[in-house]
């Protein structure tokens, strides 16, 4: 059986212990640990020495409407939650319920899914295993067994609330050592398969904040190998208001297709202000699939994923067209 | 915390997770290990009222929790309506997925006594089976759903003409 790593575990019930703890060598957060502990398991954190856990702290659970509409969502809250509160968007509720399987969902939270580490076929993998190769620059090593020529890594963004929650132009508040702020949900990421969030590992994710929907068309659609329990290998997300009948502004943002949510703005802007006829669709649809290369480091085949982009692209378009 | 209703004090390594706690600490082994990273749904378990994968849980994390395994479903000998489900209606060939399929199922009925049939099979999508090919499984559980609800259970596949 795979047991973890000997490491420490404190549960601290305040932010700032949290905070505090976290600048220590070694120091790992936690939430729901559904991403973090199969991890430790594989051995790909070795620098790891303790687990900070995040649930002890009150108040960071629990999704609550405010009286414009504006919608917070607490890190803690779990992905089984988010996936069946009515007082959640649609596209949110879709994202949530797609999100591995109902037991991981049930323990998971949405803190954790947002800043969920890249994925890598050549990584995530039990240590013997990676022990037949040089180890990839994800696992401290010199090059990337996906593409050698650049010492890039490519590990895929694989959190499926992120698309979604960009496409709703959500943001997430954060509070670190030197205070609090608020960026939104895209600022979040970088596309780097080493280092893929854009914030101090001591900062914490307390809350996503969604703006009132307002008559936001939004959905979010996936694919992988099998209809549960996968990451996605495929997340297309989308929204947009409809006004006399044209598109008014649209987003477009794609999941697990590099090492951060990508945004199709070319294809929002192709969209902006036009009827959203078949035709229409179809053009953001090749534009979408243009815009992105997946590389041959997750299920299934590159080429397939890219094949995929359009059709997942067309087909959301037209379901949110026809609602 | 309290296991199928007893309590238990124990001072735990951090690092031991709760499948591991409740086999080697509590020699409770019906909760089987398949794949260890939460992908198989094997080592699922209820705490505090939710099904989870215990192969990623740490032991501490339960600390004052709830704790269901497939050793408490039955009372007093008398197997659980889901148990005898899956007895009846040959919810299981090798037996290796069957408690976490079990503890599952028992999660869903509490929460749902009239699942459809694609209530059930979402129920029951984080749990793999190599030898059943799920059907008898999803026959298991209409057959707890409806003893449960006090009514007959549908007649098994067998018995009905096609
Ligand atoms: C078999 C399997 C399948 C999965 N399938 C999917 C899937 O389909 N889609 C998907 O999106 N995910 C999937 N996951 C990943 C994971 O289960 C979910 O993303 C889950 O929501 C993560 O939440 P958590 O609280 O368990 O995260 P944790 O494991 O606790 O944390 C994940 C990461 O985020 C950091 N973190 C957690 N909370 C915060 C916070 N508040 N602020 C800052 N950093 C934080 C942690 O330090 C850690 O690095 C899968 C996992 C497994 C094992
Ligand atoms: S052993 Fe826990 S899910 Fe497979
Ligand atoms: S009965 Fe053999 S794995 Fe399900």
């Amino acid at each position: 059986m795979l047991r973890l790593p000997v490491v420490r575990h404190v549960a601290p019930t305040s932010l700032d212990e949290v905070i505090e703890l976290l600048a220590g060598d070694g120091a790992m957060l936690a939430a729901g640990g559904t991403d973090l502990v199969p991890n430790l398991k594989r051995r790909q954190y070795p620098e790891a020495k303790t687990i900070v856990s995040l649930r002890r702290v009150a108040g960071l659970d629990g999704v609550s409407v405010a009286d414009g509409g504006t919608i917070r969502i607490g890190a803690l809250t779990t992905v089984a939650r988010l996936a069946t509160d009515d007082a959640v968007p649609e596209a949110l509720r879709e994202a949530a319920g797609a999100v591995a399987s109902p037991q991981l969902r049930n323990r998971g939270t949405v803190g954790g899914n947002l800043c969920v580490d890249t994925r890598c076929h050549w990584l995530n993998v039990p240590d013997t295993w990676r022990q037949a190769a040089e180890p990839c620059l994800k696992a401290g090593g010199e090059m990337c067994w996906v593409a050698p020529a650049k010492k890039i890594c490519w590990a895929v963004s694989s959190s499926d609330l992120a698309p979604a929650m960009i496409a709703l132009d959500a943001s997430v508040r954060l509070v670190g050592p030197d205070g609090e702020r608020t960026a939104p949900v895209g600022e979040l990421y970088r596309d780097d398969g080493l280092v893929h969030l854009a914030k101090a590992p001591n900062e914490i994710l307390v809350e996503v904040i969604v703006p009132a929907p307002q008559g936001r068309r939004a959905g979010y659609r996936k694919l992988r190998r099998r209809g549960s329990i996968d990451f996605p290998i495929l997340g297309v997300a989308a929204s947009f208001r409809l006004e006399d009948g044209r598109v008014n502004d649209p987003r477009l943002v794609l999941g697990a297709v590099a090492s951060s949510p990508v945004r199709v703005t070319a294809a929002e802007e192709l969209l902006a202000g036009r009827p959203l006829t078949d035709a229409l669709i179809a053009e953001a649809a090749e534009l979408a699939g243009k815009s992105v290369r997946p590389m041959s480091n997750t299920d299934l085949t590159s080429r397939y994923r890219k094949r995929m982009v359009p059709v997942f692209v067309r087909r959301l378009l037209e379901d949110l067209a026809a609602d | 915390m309290t296991v199928n209703g007893t309590r238990y004090d124990r001072d735990v390594e951090p690092r031991t997770l709760l499948v591991h706690f409740l086999r080697e600490e509590l020699g409770l082994t019906g909760t089987h290990v398949g794949c260890d990273t939460s992908y198989c749904g094997a080592c699922t378990v209820i705490v505090d009222g939710r099904s989870v994968k215990s192969c990623t849980y740490l032991a501490v994390a339960a600390d004052g929790a709830d704790v269901r395994t497939v050793e408490g479903v039955a009372v007093d000998g008398t197997l659980h309506p889901v148990q005898e489900g899956f007895w009846e209606r040959h919810g299981l060939q090798c037996g290796f997925c069957t408690p976490g399929m079990i503890m599952s199922s028992v999660a869903l009925l509490e929460q749902n006594p009239a699942p459809g049939e694609g209530e059930i099979r979402h129920a029951i999508e984080g749990n793999l089976c190599r030898c059943t090919g799920y059907h008898n499984i999803v026959r298991a559980v209409e057959y707890a759903a409806a003893k449960m609800r006090g009514e007959e259970p549908p007649a098994p596949d067998w018995e009905v003409p096609s």
